[in-house]
């Protein structure tokens, strides 16, 4: 913090350091601290007292905060939630290979791949522009529809399978922005070093690609968690349909409010782990250039 | 830097659960909305009023607690279903709910053009605060955890469910309920045809639930559901026009009291005794059958055992 940088290898020598400017770092921390507490009292009192003396407050507490329309819908809820959590397990995974190889299918030089590049340039174009809902309302009943031999018919399969391709998209932009992000010297390096192209790429982009790219890619799959809820409109009954269901005959939001907790206890866990590995990132590539 | 913008945050989620977490403070304001301008007139100057009633009468137009003035505002979802709508659009006149609201609104003594339509989707018509709306006529079944958050005129109309299949279908021949319980049944997302399925066959497999009935009707062409269950005049509409190689399967046994459909207005709206009052005309003149004759034809469907 306010120590001085020591010189290199002189570990026992202890910096010397002002003590008129330590109390006044002391004082200052201390004040800070009082201001903050302070401020957080009347802030959060104002808009209590704002919120709550709102002539509509009541209402709006029986309709979306009620404790017991929550108790009533929460097991329910739960259950239905386990589907939520069954869809973005097994769509995740396909999302990564998906994304993966229409990045790395986009990056192919050689001329003969050409095809194969515009048709991985079309899908992204694509499918990133469609609303995911449509997506899946279009692989949900329109290819049943079609009644081909031998296509499932089971409708969580197409769900997913929407699901997989239009997050697949999104995610193979970011694998693409990863591949980029990586200096060609490394690519040089790596080729003079006698590596084949797919060694390169295994050994030295990819490692450093995906690193680059985790937060992103866990943000995608944040977003992923709330959409598996657009699947209801196949007809399974998901987490949000649930709540729908017991809001639609209780005439009371609560069980939204119910569904989002759920979605938030599982979306936190997510941003917390994103934000560690972004900071244990960050201080191993800090420690690579100190000493 | 980094944590005076922690605090920020923290201050504004602090000061949200503070306002969500308080108990109903001592300002002791009332759950009912600001009314919408109430007449200011006294009920004793009738003789300004072109009423066609010669008494003073709290239920004249002018007297009414109206959102606007003047006019009957009535409102319902888009897209509007046949048999109780035509051509989704609720100011013809023509279709059972359209009929109905044009007569109440005639009992109540508005032209047909003083009746205004408002698109109010189901999920909003419930939601807390002032409505947009005089009434919501949208099929919309009494049930008493309903009446706790909105006022319900009397009944118009008693509705029973159906369940209606392709006529290829394995359980399109079906005469009890408990040969249904393998199929794969589906209705709309808030309809009591929901409950219906959860409460009388129980399957044993997963219901499937779908937005609106245009959906649900996908699924059943599809073959992804084996049926779906639908209010009896709908069930009627939608083999007849809509999926001519569906047949109805039957419909449930007659419940106690019967499921009613009633309109939906703001919770305590004063104007519901009037409007109680042309609906019991509505009744006794027989009217509201020969309207329910004309748009509801074909009651009849066999009932299924349990």
């Amino acid at each position: 913090m306010s120590n001085a940088p020591a010189h290199a290898g002189s570990t026992t020598v202890t910096p010397y350091v002002d003590p008129a400017r330590v109390r006044y770092r002391q004082r200052k921390a201390w004040r800070d601290a009082a201001i903050g507490i302070v401020s957080l009292i009347v802030t959060a009192s104002l808009v209590t007292f704002v919120v709550v003396r709102t002539p509509g407050w009541p209402a709006v507490q029986e309709t979306f905060f009620s404790p017991e329309a929550f108790s009533e819908s929460f097991p329910g809820l739960l259950e239905a939630f386990w589907l939520n959590i069954r869809i973005f397990l097994i769509a995740e995974p396909l999302i990564l290979i998906v994304g993966l190889t229409v990045a790395l299918v986009r990056r192919l030089k050689s001329p003969i791949f050409l095809p194969l590049r515009i048709v991985a340039t079309v899908y992204v174009d694509v499918f990133r522009g469609v609303p995911t809902l449509l997506v899946i309302l279009l692989l949900g009943f329109g290819v049943p529809a079609l009644q081909l031999q031998g296509a499932p018919d089971d409708v969580l399969v197409w769900g997913v399978v929407a699901l997989v391709l239009s997050y697949g998209a999104y995610v193979a932009e970011v694998f693409r922005a990863g591949i980029d992000s990586v200096h060609p010297s490394q690519r040089m390096a790596a080729r003079s070093l006698g590596l084949s192209s797919w060694q390169t790429n295994r050994y030295v982009v990819l490692p450093q690609a995906v690193r680059n790219v985790t937060p992103p890619l866990l943000n995608d799959f944040i977003s992923l968690q709330k959409d598996t809820a657009l699947v209801s409109v196949l007809g399974p009954i998901e987490v949000l349909r649930q709540a729908q269901i017991d809001a639609s005959f209780t005439f009371n939001y609560t069980p939204y409010v119910a569904a989002a907790c759920l979605f938030i206890a599982l979306t936190i866990p997510m941003t917390r782990f994103t934000d560690w590995l972004q900071e244990r990132q960050r201080r191993q590539r800090g420690s690579g250039f100190s000493s | 830097m980094h944590r005076r913008s922690l605090s920020v945050v923290a201050l504004a989620a602090a000061g949200l659960m503070l306002a969500a977490c308080a108990q109903e403070s001592s300002g002791g304001a009332s759950s009912s909305a600001p009314a919408p301008e109430s007449s200011s007139a006294a009920p004793a100057s009738s003789s300004a009023a072109p009423s066609p009633t010669e008494t003073p009468d709290e239920c004249a137009p002018e007297n009414l607690n109206l959102v606007n003035a003047g006019q009957l505002t009535i409102g319902t979802d888009s897209p509007a279903y046949p048999p109780y709508f035509v051509d989704d659009d609720p100011a013809n006149g023509q279709g059972f709910e359209s009929a109905v609201a044009y007569a109440v609104a005639e009992g109540l003594g508005f032209t047909s053009d003083q009746v205004a339509w408002t698109v109010v989707p189901f999920n909003k018509s419930y939601a807390p605060g002032a409505k947009d709306f005089d009434f919501d006529i949208n099929q919309i079944s009494i049930t008493p955890k309903r009446a706790e958050v909105v006022t319900f005129s009397e009944g118009y109309y008693t509705v029973n469910q159906a369940v209606i299949a392709l006529a290829d279908s394995p359980i399109a021949n079906a005469t009890s309920l408990s040969e249904l319980k393998d199929a794969r049944l589906g209705a709309q997302v808030g309809t009591t045809s929901l409950k219906y399925i959860e409460d009388f066959i129980q399957p044993n497999t997963d219901i499937f639930v779908y937005n609106d009935t245009n959906d649900a009707k996908s699924a059943l062409k599809n073959g992804q559901i084996d049926g779906i269950v639908v209010d009896l005049p709908t069930a009627f509409y939608i083999t007849a026009v809509e999926i001519p190689k569906g047949k109805i399967v039957g419909q449930f046994p007659a419940q106690e009291g019967g499921e009613q459909f009633g309109l939906l207005f703001q919770k305590d709206n004063p104007l519901v005794t009037c409007v109680n009052k042309v609906l019991t005309e509505l009744k006794d003149s027989g009217e509201l059958q020969a309207i329910q004759d004309e748009w509801l034809a074909g009651t009849t469907a066999p009932y299924f055992t349990e």
